[in-house]
């Protein structure tokens, strides 16, 4: 049979598994929510341990990093991901699995070309436009400071 | 209840880019991209310090907080270093989070073995 282009559209809309809007960002929301929770409780427990405001939230960026990578290298991140789309994506743990995930990946075309180079094939353009925009901010900042009683 | 916010704040951030990814062709890499910059611009108006404080890791988890600590370190430098610290601001920042991936990238891919996608 023959079927035109818009014929073939709503074959392949029939075709492909429901994913309602609502329900993707419920899962979304819970599992993002979740994530931000424990960075919470562990920002609280670190803040207590005695260290500053300031290291409490890097030390939990970097318990969290590290969870990630676990996750991610038992292929679990990768199953909740499936499930969860941007709840999983958003947090830094997302970020960490966007390095881990393409490092394990690229492992086989060596620790130089292949994990050296791969790891931050979608962490390196975030880094990128994230310090352009901090550059220009901070030229931006130096010359209105004046001006703002800084 | 400042686990409520966290929870709250942090769900409805990562709802944004779930609606972003269902109703735009944005890829999670564009997505990740936009979240960062986004995050450095909010916290140049001074919009997102604000939610910090309420939301605590509900809104600094997301990447838009990771924008904002790259937009507070900048000020920092600046004061410490003049316009030098434009240049250094946004790593200095960044430093642990960005290391601590690198870090978690390498040992994963020692310990691991690359599976078959298929």
């Amino acid at each position: 049979m023959k079927t035109d282009p818009k014929q073939y559209g709503s074959l392949v809309k029939k075709a492909s598994p429901p994913s309602p809007v609502w329900k993707d960002c419920l899962w979304a929301f819970v599992v993002g929510g979740g994530i931000c929770l424990l960075g919470e409780a562990l920002r609280k427990a670190y803040a207590a341990w005695g260290f500053t405001l300031t290291d409490a939230g890097a030390m939990t960026s970097a318990t969290l990093v590290g969870l990630s990578a676990v996750l991610t290298a038992l292929g679990w991140y990768q199953k909740l991901a499936a499930k969860a789309g941007a709840g999983t994506l958003v947090p830094i743990t997302g970020f960490a699995n966007a390095v881990v995930s393409p490092a394990i990946e690229f492992r086989c075309e060596g620790l130089v070309t292949g994990v050296g180079a791969k790891m931050f094939l979608i962490a390196g353009p975030v880094i990128v436009y994230g310090m352009l925009a901090s550059v220009a901010w901070g030229v931006l900042w130096y010359l209105i400071r004046p001006f703002m009683g800084g | 209840m400042n686990y409520v916010w966290a929870f709250v704040v942090g769900g409805a951030l990562c709802v944004i880019g779930q609606l972003l990814i269902d109703y735009t062709s944005l890829t999670p890499a564009r997505i990740l991209v936009a979240y960062v910059v986004a995050g450095v611009a909010l916290s140049a108006l001074g919009w997102y310090a604000p939610l910090v404080e309420f939301a605590g890791a509900g809104a600094t988890v997301p990447l838009l907080g990771f924008g904002h600590l790259l937009a507070q370190g900048v000020i920092d430098a600046v004061e410490a270093s003049g316009l030098l610290g434009a240049l250094t601001g946004g790593f200095t920042a960044a430093a642990g989070g960005v290391t601590a991936s690198l870090l978690a990238g390498v040992l994963a891919a020692l310990v691991c073995k690359s599976k078959d996608q298929n």
